[in-house]
């Protein structure tokens, strides 16, 4: 940096500002800016009409008393802890078994498994109603054909948590398409190799896929703890937003986003939310860290990431 | 070979039984009777994976008495294909369509030429500072959207745009990290020459992305399209903050407030819902098909969330 710029450099470097230049402004406006102004904002009391009141550590003191936040917190801790192993385990089963017929066919379920993927949530979400119906719905008339009452899923406190979960697993198209392309990049001679030495089916799979594919095993579980954290447009859709329903549920579907989304838009409590928002970030970055930093202990990288491109 | 030329003969014929055990595994019976097996394992999930569907078209098929029973048969009886002309009496779906489809295309054409433009520009271009601006692309990944709901919110509405469908795409114009990401890797796979060819004719930096770098990087732009499409017809969110005229309302929105009408409540109109359900989904299913590939494609690379 401290070398001079030729003419020729310093003519180049000044259009490759202009290529930037709309992302220098986005990241200004629309992310750094309300990243800060989401921290002051989280420093004052803001209802949007008067004028935003410096409220100090105020918010973050609230949070602490307000049981509804313990209460999104712990909802949303069960059901990311209960989601992420089973979505895992699934999408790992459904891709080593289209690993295992390949060609046609596996385009085939592939694009069958990745179908509930391009229905919109709030469509999953109506469509699950109906399908967890306590009293008639698909799933329980279905646990009748083997003589099991069924719960009362969208109505019974304990059970709609599980219930949303039931719904998260119909889809996994991203996590098992992902998870088939690396299984697709193992070197098929490691496996001759592995063959050789005497290795059985789940030593291959131990001491070769496993390895072969944790880079990609690794982003999948960061990803999708991410999004599992913010949690927001089926819950919202079937338990949210209708004032004359009955909520027989009570808190037990309040996830984290929908009860920040509450805050800062229907009760306009803007600097509420700007705290709410900021130990969502704090607690996601934390979570990201320690995955990380444990991840790198297990994954094999060789010397270009598989998959090459991410 | 040479692996097995220092070894003393009992180890060898070891090596040997092996290799032999390891080609059984290919003898054609033995892989096709596997083969069909997990085949078998696969149609089973699938059916799983497919029912949901079937059950959602089927149902919304039928008369409001017979939504929940006879849940395992295949094909709507009583037929009442009534529903698919009532629900457009009973919501504004056309219009919420035509809004979807405007929003969709705005946010996906925005955000696809901006990210290609920004993309570029980090592709071709060597400056000082390049490694810690990418590196900003980068770190906004991992920024969680719940973060600046709030401020963004503040600043649609300090420029009187709230209440309009402005805000769900126009923040598209400065291009998304995710596309800039993947679009950059694109551009990078295109041989240094094809630039500086042109550069020797005369070309501008402008011509540059606009008549190589834009044509060539088709497949990557469909994806960037395809992806935008696709999560600007599934977001809720800016909808339910931004619109309160339901004219003005996108599918996923009018669903919601179809649900809450017709779901619950003294009026229940299951087979409105079901109906409108279907609507909200089936342009969308006929998207994906189209485009299917790139959608593989975009998710093995960038392991796009959704």
């Amino acid at each position: 940096m401290a070398r001079p710029l030729s003419g020729l450099a310093r003519h180049e470097a000044r259009w490759a500002y202009v290529f930037l230049l709309p992302w220098l402004i986005g990241l200004v406006v629309f992310q750094a800016g309300p990243m800060v102004a989401s921290f002051v904002l989280s420093l004052t009391d803001y209802d949007l009409i008067s004028r935003p009141k410096f409220a100090g550590l105020g918010n973050y003191a609230a949070m602490l008393e307000d049981p509804k936040v313990g209460r999104a917190i712990g909802n949303t801790a069960f059901y990311t802890v209960l989601h992420l192993p089973l979505a895992l385990v699934i999408s790992l089963l459904l891709a080593l078994m289209l690993n295992r017929v390949t060609g046609r066919a596996a385009g085939f379920f592939r694009t069958v498994f990745y179908l509930p993927s391009m229905t919109p949530y709030v469509a999953v979400g109506v469509l699950f109603l109906f399908l967890l119906n306590g009293q008639a719905g698909l799933v329980n008339q279905f646990l009748g054909l083997f003589g099991v009452d069924g719960p009362q899923w969208t109505t019974d406190p304990a059970w709609v948590k599980p219930g949303i979960v039931l719904m998260s697993l119909w889809n996994l198209g991203s996590t098992t398409i992902i998870l088939f392309a690396a299984l697709r990049n193992v070197p098929h001679d490691l496996y001759e190799a592995a063959m050789i030495d005497g290795a059985g089916p789940w030593q291959r799979f131990r001491s070769v896929t496993l390895p072969m594919i944790s880079s990609a095993l690794f982003f999948v579980v960061i990803i999708n703890t991410i999004a599992a954290l913010q949690m927001f447009d089926q819950v919202y859709t079937m338990f949210f937003g209708n004032q004359t329903a009955q909520h027989s549920y009570g808190d037990s579907a309040l996830f984290y986003v929908v009860y920040l989304f509450q805050q800062g838009f229907q009760f306009l409590h803007m600097g509420y939310a700007s705290a709410l928002a900021w130990l969502l970030f704090a607690i996601i970055g934390i979570i990201t860290i320690v995955q990380v930093k444990v991840g790198n202990r297990f994954v094999y990288y060789e010397a270009e990431p598989p998959g090459g491109t991410r | 070979m040479t692996a097995t030329a220092g070894r003393t003969l009992p180890e060898r014929a070891g090596v040997a039984a092996r290799m032999r055990e390891a080609a059984r595994d290919d003898r054609p019976g033995t892989a096709g009777t596997r083969r069909a097996f997990f085949l078998v394992m696969l149609s089973a999930a699938a059916a799983v994976f497919l029912y949901p569907f079937v059950w959602l078209v089927v149902a919304s098929l039928k008369p409001r008495d017979r939504t929940f029973a006879d849940p395992f048969l295949p094909w709507p009886h009583p037929f009442a294909p009534e529903n698919y002309a009532n629900v457009w009496d009973a919501a504004p779906m056309l219009a919420w369509l035509f809004n979807t489809v405007v929003v969709g295309v705005m946010a996906a054409l925005t955000v696809t030429v901006s990210s290609a433009f920004v993309a570029f520009g980090f592709a071709y271009f060597r400056f000082p500072g390049r490694g810690v601006l990418f590196g900003s692309v980068l770190a906004t990944m991992m920024l969680p959207a719940a973060v600046t709901l709030v401020p963004t919110y503040l600043i649609w509405n300090s420029v009187g745009l709230t209440g309009t469908q402005v805000p769900l795409w126009a923040g598209n114009l400065f291009g998304s990290a995710f596309y800039i990401f993947l679009l950059r890797q694109f551009f990078l796979g295109i041989p240094r020459y094809v630039f500086e060819a042109a550069r020797v004719d005369g070309a501008s930096y402008l011509d540059l992305f606009w008549r190589i770098a834009l044509p060539l990087g088709r497949p990557a732009l469909i994806i960037a399209f395809v992806f935008e499409l696709k999560a600007s017809w599934f977001d809720l969110m800016k909808p339910l903050i931004y619109l309160q005229d339901p004219a003005l309302f996108t599918l996923p929105r009018g669903l919601k407030a179809v649900v809450d009408q017709f779901y619950q409540g003294g009026d229940p109109k299951w087979e409105i819902v079901l109906a409108a359900s279907v609507i909200t989904t089936l342009p969308l299913v006929v998207v994906f098909f189209a485009g299917q590939r790139y959608f593989v494609q975009g998710i093995a690379t960038t392991g796009q969330k959704g």
